[in-house]
């Protein structure tokens, strides 16, 4: 395989698992912080002691991994590449509030979440082959 | 309250993502395996601005915490895109990338998303 190829083929790779990392994590932290007795305010305390119920300490642990991918990510290729590939996962996103947090997603916030992907998708079209490492820009400056 | 954690997520969250992105190329490719994770934490202390960004993380990491406990996650999750179109133009002017005419065009969309899920 080109070497091109395929650090282009691991940078995908890797943003499949940023997502899914990041959306779970998500979830599951959401889900948590909602069966805290009381609302957390500006104290440190109060979000220390969030922190020691499982499924908010489950959703960080998610969390913390999709920071360090990401980060392995972002030194493989530009910001201007990992945003717009990661911001798919906005669509799964509210399919997931939707189906395991029974939230109302109405036809206004799905169109929302299909413009920000469909913005994503375009700006990562541009993005894919000028931000990866080995390749020169190739647009219009 | 909500839109209150919204900007401060926001806010903190384009900081952090453009000090990081400039400070990692810096530091070269990492791997994402055990001891390239190793790595990358040594990396984050050894260096002020991965520190820093870090800082910026934890603070968008709370009004984040804060914010879905108040708001629903398909309103908080994609109300944060608003960074995409903060940092494609920090991307442009303060990391020197290149921003053509299609990302432009996409950062428009994002927003115009993000106005609509926020609505």
């Amino acid at each position: 395989m080109h070497p091109h190829s395929r650090t282009k083929t691991r940078a995908l790779a890797l943003s499949l698992l940023v997502i899914a990392l990041n959306n779970f994590g998500n979830l599951i932290l959401a889900y948590g912080m909602r069966q805290l007795p009381e609302t957390v305010s500006a104290n440190p305390l109060d979000y220390i002691r969030a922190m020691l119920h499982p499924f908010v300490a489950l959703g960080i642990v998610l969390l913390v991994g999709w920071l360090l991918t990401r980060m392995a990510l972002l030194s493989w290729a530009d910001l201007s590449f990992v945003l717009p590939v990661t911001a798919t996962g906005y669509v799964l996103n509210m399919a997931l509030s939707q189906t395991f947090l029974h939230e109302t997603v109405d036809a206004r916030m799905w169109t929302g979440a299909i413009l920000i992907t469909a913005g994503a998708a375009l700006a990562g079209s541009a993005s894919t082959k000028a931000s990866l490492p080995g390749r020169q820009e190739d647009g219009p400056r | 309250m909500k839109w209150l954690l919204l900007a401060l997520m926001v806010g903190t969250t384009v900081l952090g993502d453009v000090l990081q992105s400039h400070e990692m190329k810096r530091a070269g490719e990492q791997s994402v395996s055990a001891r390239g994770l190793v790595r990358i934490l040594r990396t984050i202390f050894g260096r002020r601005y991965l520190i820093l960004a870090v800082f910026f993380m934890a603070i968008s990491f709370f009004a984040f915490m804060a914010l879905v406990q108040i708001a629903p996650l398909s309103f908080a999750v994609p109300a944060s895109a608003a960074t995409f179109v903060l940092e494609t133009l920090l991307a442009r002017f303060a990391l020197h990338e290149h921003v053509c005419w299609r990302r432009a065009v996409g950062a428009l969309l994002v927003l115009a998303g993000v106005i609509l899920v926020a609505h």
